[in-house]
């Protein structure tokens, strides 16, 4: 079965690679994927028009997961350095079950990793910090660039890997990937993050609520979770998670 | 060049203030009304889908494309001012209802002294307290003259609240140190969540008068003087930076666009990018002929009129006029020149970060849900023994949060920003965490003004506008007085642990603070020190009129829409009632 015909509405926990198990870009002419088995996080959840989500669960199988901007080697330290900045733990999912480096990737494709809504037009001159940011590099070439210095990142162990990040903390790169992890983590599901809104339901946000009307001025000092939508999925229901 | 048919009135902007012109002269003449907006058409069924906090909030759907035309920024004369290269301290709107569609819809009124500010301080304090620098001024109205003018305003955007003022009557529960008002509230508050509601029973226990937020979403059902029907809020959360899904807070495209679409004499035209208004005459006197604008296609447009209302952004009113070469462009170094002086930006900013014990269910609000106490606006506090003047309001606002804008914000023991130990701090507190937010006023400086930046252009070639503008100790020192009240508060509202803010320092563009800028073209009483008259008309110009926060001296702490409104209304009254039928000086 190839997964790849699921196209872009594909969401996988592509994060969880165990090292061994996964290989990364290989190349096919010029189109970048990500080869994951479906073992690497104990089951794949999927997407399709015709099904909605649903949970692969033959571990065996090899998932494709085609890339927009990185190349496979980009994506697999991308998809390591998220998941330390967001760990998985045992208050709950982090970035590689909620599919943080496929949402950068997409997003780094689209309009917002080429700058297209910035004003670009030069002089660039340094200033003040308080002027904002005034360099010429987009958030593709600060990604580009900066990863180059990450090289074998993924292959570190937990601690190294910590270290490495711990070094670059005043980068661009860095704060690029800190703030993009906790977009993938908690924007609607639609931009290919927050897989089966996870995010949200690991901090109590239930998506965009239509009508909260009865409930604001009521349940003070008790949390009040109604359950999690989101624009394209509708409700969750139980059966299609864990 | 293309020559098009005059009309008979031509506005450039359509946000509040220049489509609220356009549904009042059109509904109240037969003229032939022309709308230009640069942006694109929007109408309120556009918002259904739109509950995207990523898009909205993050990457600012709402707000102009900085890609076409920014501003640029320095804090003194002396630097080089740099280009704002992505939205920041302010954001301005693109497109048909412009900045009033993703508006907090908060709508409150000025305290009445603001607008004889100079006279009223020097009366109360004598002229050495106003600071060194400063270029205060009266408006040349007084508050009795706009109380009606508000009071239409109000009914005309469904306005929920309390008077704490009622035609010089006291009433327990409102906002008792406000201006008379000649009517309630056209609709009762809107309900008030959690934490404000902490806020409120807090506030009470120090002595202090809260009073639940002027509200311009929807606390019920409701039909304005115009026949237009909004439904009730429910409190989705997704407001401030949003177009409203169902049209419950008003937006210039639910409150204005159906009672413009009536009328056949009201055209509007977007993608209409005004570049020059067209003057015969000199810097001291002459009659403007029409207006230049940049179609979608690139191609340059001439549309005569006679009448012109310039009603885009604040810092475009003024922008446009310096491009156009009407009115004389301030210097500071000599004082002389009016147009683009007094530029002010509310003094707008978090105080304090309060942590509680218990969770919010903060998810749920609106952008203008919420308590205020006015015990430290500027006619307020005794500043006798103050080392500043003037103030502001301290707000518990219950926008509705989501956790592009909020997650990630701990305690200061906690001193890591990723990793376990801050996820499980933040997942701890995302739900904890509240905000007391000041309002406060901006005096106008003789230092802080625009002009046009000699380096950077926008999309069609022209100089972009160069902002000058940097805090003075005033602001400084009333913030910090907020901060320390606020401790006191979230305090008593019982808050485990809290973080207060660094105060203001120097002027930052990269975090949001507020978008209400004003001053460049200002009202006054004397062409020697405004660039309009009280009825927003131009000194030198008489068949053009200059509407929007851009017309204010300086920044009160109310939020400016509903003024921007009430004077705009006003305008309305005179140019139907005396402008046409004499055209000249007013």
């Amino acid at each position: 079965m190839d997964f790849t015909r699921f196209g872009p509405t594909i969401a996988a926990g592509l994060s969880t690679l165990e090292r061994g198990q996964a290989e990364a870009g290989q190349q096919k002419s010029r189109r970048h994927f990500l080869t994951i088995t479906a073992a690497a996080f104990g089951g794949l959840l999927i997407y399709s028009p015709e099904k909605g989500f649903f949970r692969l669960r033959d571990e065996k199988k090899i998932v494709h997961v085609p890339l927009h901007f990185f190349e496979g080697s980009e994506a697999l330290i991308v998809t390591a350095a998220v998941s330390r900045i967001f760990p998985t733990d045992d208050s709950g999912p982090g970035a590689k079950e909620t599919g943080v480096a496929i949402y950068i990737d997409r997003h780094l494709a689209g309009p917002y990793g080429s700058d297209h809504h910035r004003y670009t037009s030069g002089p660039f001159e340094s200033g003040r910090p308080e002027l904002g940011y005034q360099d010429k590099a987009t958030p593709r070439g600060i990604y580009r660039e900066g990863l180059k210095g990450l090289e074998g990142f993924q292959h570190l162990q937990i601690p190294e890997q910590d270290r490495a990040l711990k070094e670059i903390e005043g980068s661009l790169l860095f704060s690029l990937l800190r703030q993009h992890t906790l977009e993938g983590m908690f924007s609607d599901p639609i931009h290919g993050g927050n897989l089966a809104m996870r995010g949200w339901q690991l901090i109590g946000f239930p998506g965009p609520q239509m009508n909260n009307y009865d409930d604001v001025d009521k349940h003070f000092g008790e949390a009040f979770r109604p359950p999690p939508v989101s624009l394209s999925s509708g409700r969750l229901s139980s059966e299609d998670d864990e | 060049m293309r020559t098009l048919a005059a009309a008979d009135i031509v506005i450039v902007g359509g946000g509040w203030a220049g489509l609220s012109m356009a549904k009042e002269l059109g509904s109240r003449t037969g003229l032939s009304i022309q709308v230009l907006e640069r942006g694109g058409p929007r109408k309120t069924t556009d918002y259904f889908n739109t509950m995207d906090e990523l898009d909205n909030w993050v990457r600012h759907r709402m707000v102009q494309d900085f890609s076409l035309e920014t501003v640029t920024f320095r804090h003194s004369g002396g630097e080089r001012a740099l280009p704002l290269r992505q939205p920041g301290s302010f954001l301005p709107g693109a497109g048909i209802g412009g900045a009033g569609e993703h508006w907090g819809a908060v709508c409150d009124r000025m305290s009445s002294d603001c607008f004889e500010l100079y006279s009223q301080t020097v009366e109360k304090y004598g002229s050495k307290r106003l600071p060194e620098g400063h270029s205060v001024q009266d408006w040349g109205i007084t508050y009795d003259e706009i109380e009606p003018y508000y009071a239409r305003a109000e009914k005309m955007i469904g306005a929920g609240g309390k008077a704490g003022n009622l035609r010089g009557k006291l009433v327990e529960g409102g906002n008792i140190f406000e201006g008379w008002r000649s009517s309630e509230y056209p609709l009762p508050p809107t309900k008030i969540p959690y934490f404000s509601t902490l806020f409120d029973v807090g506030a009470k226990s120090l002595g202090y008068h809260p009073y639940p937020s002027p509200a311009a979403t929807m606390s019920a059902p409701y039909t304005n003087p115009d026949g237009v029907d909004l439904p009730a809020c429910t409190y989705c959360g997704f407001c401030e930076r949003f177009g409203c899904m169902i049209g419950a807070k008003a937006q210039p495209t639910n409150v204005l666009l159906p009672v413009i679409a009536r009328h056949k004499n009201v055209s509007i035209r977007t993608g209409a990018w005004v570049r020059r208004i067209v003057f015969d005459g000199s810097e001291r006197a002459g009659r403007a002929r029409g207006v230049v604008y940049v179609d979608g296609t690139g191609e340059e447009v001439l549309q005569p009129a006679d009448l012109i209302i310039l009603a885009s952004w604040t810092l475009n009113n003024t922008k446009l006029l310096l491009l156009s070469g009407i009115g004389e462009p301030y210097n500071p170094s000599t004082g002389t020149g009016t147009l683009g002086r007094n530029l002010t930006h509310q003094v707008s900013l978090s105080t304090v970060t309060a942590f509680m014990e218990k969770p919010l269910n903060r998810f749920m609000g609106s952008g203008a849900a919420g308590v205020l106490i006015g015990d430290f606006s500027g006619n307020v506090l005794d500043h006798t023994r103050l080392p500043f003047i003037r103030g502001g309001t301290l707000q518990a606002p219950s926008h509705g949060y989501g956790p592009l804008g909020n997650f990630g914000v701990v305690p200061q023991s906690i001193k890591s920003k990723w990793g376990s130990e801050w996820k499980k701090a933040a997942i701890h507190y995302y739900d904890r965490t509240g905000r007391l937010a000041f309002q406060g006023e901006h005096l106008a400086y003789k230092d802080n003004y625009m002009d046009l930046d000699p380096t950077y252009k926008d999309k069609c070639g022209d100089p972009l506008l160069r902002l000058t503008l940097d805090w003075r100790d005033n602001e400084r020192r009333m913030a910090e007085f907020a901060i320390a009240r606020s401790i006191e508060i979230v305090r008593a509202m019982g808050a485990k642990e809290f973080s207060p803010s660094s105060g203001l320092g120097t002027y930052d563009t990269r975090t949001y603070q507020s978008t209400h800028l004003q001053g460049g073209t200002i009202m006054g009483k004397s062409p020697q020190t405004s660039v309009v008259n009280s009825f927003l008309q131009h000194w030198q110009v008489p068949n053009l009129f200059v509407v929007g926060g851009s017309t204010f001296p300086q920044s009160s702490s109310a939020r400016p829409t509903l003024a921007i409104l009430a004077l705009c209304s006003r305008t309305a009254d005179a140019i139907v009632e005396r402008y046409l039928k004499s055209p000249g000086p007013l």
